[in-house]
């Protein structure tokens, strides 16, 4: 190593060091400290309390029938976030995925309105894109007015689950059309020549071809949509009127009534979940990637 | 493009600029309805710039996004100069993985995981109240600094690295061999990180909600406050301004990376013409 090669290598050294502290405080130190208060109580001594509590509260709830049950609130909670937002991810691919295919295969100049296009409602106040939604889906909004106009509905869509979706779908999808779009952009068309040439059908060139090659961009579009969506906590209280809580929900909830220790273990729960669906999304289409080729 | 794809893209842009364009008409509209239009008016806007809560709400935004964007700009183009040179592979791994934890989380546990950490350190200090406006700036500025580094990294991998040896070789010292030769050629990166960084300052809600305190109100803090209640077009006069403001920002960030992506072409056919 020439000297000035050591010099410059130090000083980044020291470039790197504020940031390097700012990240183990604000970054690393959080994380630890929402485990120790997910594992203490309000004297902080030890205790497996604020977890069990999770796992076994109950209260009554009453079902789609119309019948009270007793419930376990934050199991029920936690399997309607994960399922809406399972729902919401699915929909965002299943419309995202063709939009992207069509960027992809666009102009190159149509390519980059249409990119900013797609990113300029990201841009808008996410509260306010929210409320937006819900005066549109009122049961006297615009969306009934049209309907009314053509002589249809009204429907009832506001505090259903169904309003709660439109809102998650809405608010992600630039998340999910985004990543898969750049991965397309970028695939080698002589590839679906070649299949074509080969005898492939269109069907066949998407299902053999550029699927599989699109596969990185829909993982990564997947993560982007379900992580936020599961964990939202304003959607579900506006365009599902409150009566549709989500996990979200439940750490708002015990943040204002200052059990701290109860929101951490909610938010630590919700951490090791997440950890564990992204590894299993990792190993899935490792092996999809390698049962492809 | 065949006429189902032109149909299927107008659907999904219909989808996608609805919400706007509602926004955008009742803000001009004269009664108080969000989903019938009588007339054409400014009241809204007049209401607003009287509404003294709400201008001190965006002041306070402006200030909070201004000094969240110089530090994370300052401590993340130093970072990723450091990173930048880092040999050792598992270091490097770490300090990626480390800076993609405020990408990936959720915002939500970002924000209840800093405010723990706050409320026990207020709790030692034996402070009352210890959210406050500095505890919402440490927030913004670890969420705002992965961006910045994100932006600048790949500048530095497409810069010579020898030009920095070179000016050290001809005497600089390593800062000013940074401002000097490092810093033209990163500084398109360095723009677009702070843009980024102010706008999603700006537009954050559910970190500061967290580590916000009673003193310190922001405007998406603000809003949320007002649509507890029943919302008047106030409101979407409002987020029309913001929606435009926001706008002129990312045009202006993709004029930057225009104008970047243009000298570097030219470089390069400078380069060949050379050779």
């Amino acid at each position: 190593m020439t000297k000035v090669e050591k010099k410059s290598g130090q000083s980044a050294g020291v470039a790197l060091l504020p940031y390097s502290l700012w990240s183990l405080l604000f970054i690393l130190v959080p994380l630890v400290f929402t485990a120790y208060y997910a594992f203490t109580d309000n004297n902080f001594a030890f205790t497996t309390e604020n977890i069990t509590r999770f796992f076994t509260a109950t209260s009554e709830m009453r079902g789609d029938d119309g019948v009270i049950r007793e419930v376990r609130t934050y199991l029920v909670i936690f399997m309607r976030s994960l399922k809406l937002a399972a729902i919401s991810t699915l929909v965002c691919l299943v419309l995202g995925y063709p939009m992207a295919y069509i960027m992809a295969r666009a102009k190159e100049r149509t390519q980059k309105t249409m990119v900013t296009l797609i990113m300029i409602p990201m841009w808008m106040n996410f509260l306010i894109r929210t409320y937006a939604w819900m005066t549109i889906l009122q049961d006297t909004g615009i969306l009934n007015g049209l309907l009314g106009k053509l002589g249809l509905g009204p429907i009832h869509i506001i505090g259903t689950e169904t309003a709660v979706v439109i809102g998650m779908v809405y608010d992600y999808f630039p998340y999910m059309i985004l990543p898969i779009y750049s991965i397309m952009a970028k695939m080698d068309l002589k590839l679906l020549e070649a299949a074509r040439d080969l005898g492939c059908n269109s069907f066949s060139v998407l299902k053999r071809v550029i699927f599989p090659l699109s596969l990185p961009g829909v993982v990564s579009g997947v993560t982007m949509v379900l992580i936020p969506s599961v964990s939202t906590f304003y959607i579900s209280q506006k365009l599902g009127n409150g009566k549709f809580f989500l996990i979200g929900d439940a750490i708002e909830g015990q943040y204002i009534n200052q059990d701290l220790h109860f929101a951490a273990a909610i938010a630590f729960i919700l951490m090791v979940i997440l950890l564990v669906c992204m590894a299993l999304v990792k190993y899935f289409t490792a092996r999809l990637v390698r049962g492809g080729e | 493009m065949k006429i189902s794809s032109k149909i299927y893209t107008t659907l999904i842009f219909v989808f996608l600029f609805a919400p706007i364009v509602v926004l955008l008409v009742f803000s001009f509209n004269e009664a108080k309805s969000l989903s019938v239009f009588s007339t054409f008016s400014f009241k809204w806007y007049e209401e607003l710039f009287n509404d003294r809560n709400t201008l001190e709400s965006v002041k306070n935004t402006l200030i909070l996004a201004t000094v969240a964007t110089v530090i994370s700009t300052v401590m993340g183009t130093a970072a990723a100069v450091g990173i930048h040179r880092i040999r050792r592979h598992w270091y490097r791994t770490l300090i990626n993985t480390v800076t993609n934890i405020p990408m990936i989380n959720p915002d939500i546990i970002t924000g209840i995981s800093m405010m723990l950490v706050f409320v026990f350190v207020g709790r030692l200090w034996g402070a009352s109240n210890s959210l406050n406006f500095w505890t919402m700036l440490i927030a913004h500025v670890t969420f705002c600094l992965p961006y910045v580094i994100f932006q600048v990294l790949p500048k530095l991998q497409q810069m010579e690295r020898d030009m920095v040896e070179a000016a050290m070789d001809l005497g600089c010292t390593p800062f000013r061999a940074f401002f000097k030769v490092t810093m033209p050629e990163i500084l398109p990166g360095v723009i677009t990180g702070a843009i980024m960084a102010f706008t999603l300052s700006l537009d954050d809600f559910v970190i500061s909600y967290f580590t916000t305190g009673n003193d310190f109100q922001t405007l998406p803090i603000r809003i949320y406050g007002m649509t507890k209640k029943t919302v008047t077009p106030k409101m979407y006069a409002l987020a029309t301004i913001i929606f435009f403001v926001t706008m002129a920002l990312l045009l202006l960030s993709n004029f930057v990376d225009n104008e970047d992506n243009r000298r570097l072409r030219d470089k390069r056919k400078q380069l060949k013409k050379k050779k």
